[in-house]
């Protein structure tokens, strides 16, 4: 069938209506774990695995915390691939480059099925090319908070890496050699999975503080290491020096400067690349120079969002992720910086979760098609280079969401009649900002209204294609392989779209 | 004979045309799944222009817009009629 | 009429390709010392079809070329043919050499039918300098562009943070245009991650009567059109000034808050309305 957005889904999966859908649905909870007596203590992967007799088929979750430097997820990795345990579920909140060892677990079907947020490296590249023997379902972090709450995701095992530890299996991520923040993204493992392992390189006698509630924890393994530190704060912390981008993003600051959107108690969240990092450094700039103090900042958090804390430019901060060693340290010792779960940050069964309370973000894309759907998931080939992440949870949730990107990259326009993809619903996207030009949804009439008479090169979405065209040539339709190899889940448990396999000829 | 002109930056090409005893078009671009048949036509229209046959040209190309790679194949054949 | 004028490297399609959404008032193409001498053909070849071709171009288009004398000079000038080119900006400028591509010009637009092409000099040799009274005579100047990198190699001096060492020449130049209702354009500031350094030297070029400056950054252009376009309270007493002497058309002078306000002080005001209109400050 086809679904809210014009996309075909299979008739076995619920397809996707429109985006507040679900505020005609009930919330569905199974029940939390139960409360564990006695946390035990283990030396290594292996005795657990022997001890919960993890065997083939099963699922396992991770998160992704530490990133690029992530030892745990590569390390149980190996243990499947010893005992050759068949057809696992694997349920990583993200895959990064970094995670190569998966390769020829996939190929080899001892991962046949994944659910992730966001992926990308050679796990994406293998899983493109059809590789991968089952499904791959892309959610985003609120809907995958959704998903394993419903019991729709049932965990069989939350393999949860944590920096550090305490004699009652309390944990946290803001202190020890592997430090990488808060754990937000674990949470609702931690809350549902049948069993819980923390996996940590520090065992404590006592935490004070710490994140990670010991009743939900099972096991405990202490092994060498569970991060390479590198590997973890690899976050962009520059703001960009390419003149496009910082056009864009300085004409991005000023129309919301425009739009009053800058104002006393305000509230945003940005993306952690090079331009949006700009976007934040124009505003700050712009609410010293007005002298505003703004709510909050939300999201994965960079030292800029830090900066602007200690300078008393916003109240708090909600971080969900640490992109960078400043928001780490800041977590560890600013009580304004506060840490927020992937649920509380963007399940939108939530009562008011941070999402909804956002006056606006800035997101980038991949794509842009004429009803504003946004692709960040796949390139225009289909080969997936990314994932949802938030982007669709705070989409939704933000008063007015704004896409900022330039025209063309390589030749390669990046609005298109069409995305390869859709990641974010077109409804749920308000503003286009490019260097030639800036378009809004029509739904927005309240936005047009206001912008009216504004000195902006504003055009009509299919006019900014128009001139891209006329700039690049038009490019050649792609076309995707029959093969689906997965699907884009959107954040209320719906289908907003397919993945397939990607031509062998590209 | 021979003559090369551009560079592999982004959003250059380098061309590559040597005589040859027949025309021969080779285009490795990092958007040819996209505009392989615009670079190819522009190539070959160059070349009609130019009144040049029996070449091999070969372009390395990084999203090079039409006109660069125009420009670029120009250069390249001053370059080759140059080599003697 | 503009503020800044961008220089861009004329081989480097990145740059060239997005020549118009810079927020320059106009963009310098350059042939010359940004492109080495194995590559003059390829530049030339470059620009050529991107101002034939593209949709997109920038407000004013100036075209750097190489040097009177140089073997390239006159294949450079095949590039006005493309009719997109607003201004040739020629280095190495004195009296004698803007005669001879005066001349020159006129038989080529003449043989290719080509309007009158309008020209900035580029000063930047004691000659130049001293001889900048005698470029009066040529009604293709539009104006002059002081180039201060080379005039102090001339020179055999070092330029210092005060720039003491080329007030005399940007006052030459100054003097020059205004005295000719020419466009006075200072030289560029030259250290690109220096904010605050780019910042004095616009403010104290534009203190001693510069009208424009030429930038070597795009990220330089916002500071350049901030400091040389009127400022806000400029238009404001402009616009008064203005409506006041529509209202009293017979009076010749009328005080305006506590000032006399005569015939000069009006055309003042006009000139800068003319400004904010141009560049869109209205």
């Amino acid at each position: 069938m086809i679904n809210g957005v014009g996309r075909y889904i299979p008739d076995n999966l619920k397809p996707f209506i429109s985006s507040d859908n679900y505020q005609g649905i009930p919330r569905k909870q199974i029940p939390k774990k139960t409360k564990v007596e006695n946390t035990q203590f283990v030396e290594n992967i292996s005795t657990i695995f022997e001890l919960i007799n993890i065997k083939s088929n099963m699922t396992l979750s991770f998160h992704h915390h530490l990133r690029n430097g992530d030892k745990v997820i590569q390390i149980v990795a190996e243990e499947i691939k010893n005992r050759n345990l068949l057809n696992m579920h694997i349920a990583p909140s993200s895959i990064f480059p970094s995670y190569t060892n998966l390769v020829d677990l996939i190929k080899n079907k001892n991962i046949t099925n994944i659910h992730t947020n966001y992926l990308n490296g050679e796990v994406a590249k293998i899983i493109s090319q059809g590789y991968l023997d089952g499904e791959l379902i892309m959610n985003t972090h609120g809907g995958r908070a959704v998903v394993i709450e419903s019991g729709e995701l049932p965990i069989d095992v939350a393999f949860i890496a944590c920096p550090v530890v305490d004699k009652n299996g309390n944990g946290h991520g803001a202190i020890g050699k592997s430090a990488c923040g808060t754990l937000g993204y674990a949470i609702s493992d931690l809350e549902y999975a049948k069993r819980v392992v923390l996996v940590t390189d520090t065992i404590v006698e006592n935490l004070e503080e710490y994140q990670i509630d010991g009743k939900f924890v099972d096991y405990v393994v202490k092994i060498d290491s569970i991060g390479d530190s590198s590997g973890i704060v690899s976050g962009t912390t520059e703001v960009t020096k390419d003149p496009i981008g910082l056009k864009i993003a300085k004409d991005c600051a000023n129309l919301l400067d425009y739009l009053g959107l800058i104002k006393n108690d305000f509230s945003m969240q940005t993306g952690a690349g090079k331009t949006s990092l700009a976007v934040v450094k124009f505003v700050n700039d712009l609410m010293v120079k007005k002298g505003i103090v703004g709510s909050f900042a939300s999201g994965g958090i960079t030292k800029a969002y830090v900066d602007m804390l200690e300078s008393n430019l916003f109240k708090s901060l909600y971080d969900v992720q640490c992109f960078d060693l400043d928001a780490v340290l800041s977590y560890a010792k600013n009580k304004n910086h506060l840490a927020m779960s992937a649920s509380e940050y963007g399940n939108p069964y939530e009562d008011n979760p941070i999402c909804e309370r956002l006056d606006f973000v800035i997101l980038g894309a991949t794509e842009i098609d004429l009803d504003f759907n946004v692709n960040v998931t796949t390139d225009s080939l289909g080969n997936l280079i990314g994932g949802s992440g938030g982007h669709a949870d705070i989409a939704h949730g933000a008063d007015v969401t704004i896409i900022i990107s330039p025209l063309v990259k390589s030749r390669i326009p990046i609005i298109k009649e069409k995305v390869m993809t859709v990641t974010t619903p077109g409804s749920d996207v308000d503003i286009l900002i490019t260097e030639r030009g800036i378009a809004i949804n029509p739904r927005r009439v309240d936005l047009r209204q206001k912008l009216k008479n504004s000195n902006y090169p504003i055009f009509e979405i299919n006019e900014l294609l128009e001139m891209t065209h006329k700039i690049t040539g038009v490019p050649r339709k792609i076309e995707t392989d029959d093969k689906i190899i997965g699907y884009v889940q959107y954040r209320d448990g719906t289908f907003l779209d397919c993945l397939r396999k990607v031509k062998d000829e590209y | 004979m021979k003559g090369v002109a551009g560079s592999k930056e982004s959003n250059d090409c380098l061309i590559t045309i040597e005589s040859s005893n027949e025309t021969k078009i080779e285009i490795n671009s990092i958007v040819g799944a996209f505009f392989y048949d615009q670079i190819y036509s522009t190539i070959e229209n160059t070349l009609k222009n130019e009144n040049i046959t029996d070449v091999h040209v070969i372009v390395e190309d990084k999203g090079a817009l039409d006109y660069t790679i125009k420009s670029r194949l120009l250069t390249a054949i001053e370059r080759m009629r140059e080599d003697v | 009429m503009f503020r800044s004028l961008l220089f861009i490297p004329g081989n480097n399609p990145s740059m060239i390709q997005n020549a118009d959404i810079f927020m320059a008032d106009g963009i310098i193409f350059d042939l010359e010392d940004a492109v080495s001498i194995s590559e003059k053909n390829n530049a030339r070849n470059l620009i050529k079809h991107y101002l034939d071709n593209s949709s997109v171009l920038p407000k004013q288009v100036v075209l750097r070329v190489n040097s009177f004398g140089s073997e390239w000079f006159i294949k450079d000038l095949e590039i006005l043919k493309t009719k997109k080119v607003n201004y040739l900006l020629v280095p190495k400028l004195d009296y004698e050499s803007l005669n001879t591509i005066s001349s020159f010009l006129s038989d080529f637009e003449e043989k290719e039918k080509l309007e009158e092409t309008k020209i900035i000099a580029l000063v930047e040799t004691a000659k130049g300098i001293t001889e900048m009274s005698l470029f009066a005579q040529n009604n293709r100047l539009m104006g002059v562009l002081l180039g201060a990198e080379d005039l102090t190699n001339d020179l055999e001096i070092k330029r210092t943070e005060t720039s003491l060492e080329i007030f005399y020449a940007r006052s030459q130049v100054i003097y020059f245009c205004r005295a000719n209702n020419l466009i006075a354009i200072d030289t560029p500031y030259t250290d690109i991650n220096n904010i605050d350094g780019l910042k004095t030297d616009c403010k104290y070029a534009y203190g001693l009567g510069m009208k424009a400056k030429a930038a070597i950054h795009p990220n330089q252009l916002e500071i350049i059109n901030d400091i040389f376009s009127p400022t806000k309270e400029e238009i404001e007493w402009a616009k008064a000034i203005i409506k006041l002497s529509e209202e009293n058309p017979e009076k010749g002078a009328f005080q305006y808050r506590g000032k006399m306000i005569d015939k000069p002080i009006i055309e003042r005001a006009k000139k800068i309305i003319q400004k904010a209109e141009i560049f869109n400050l209205l």
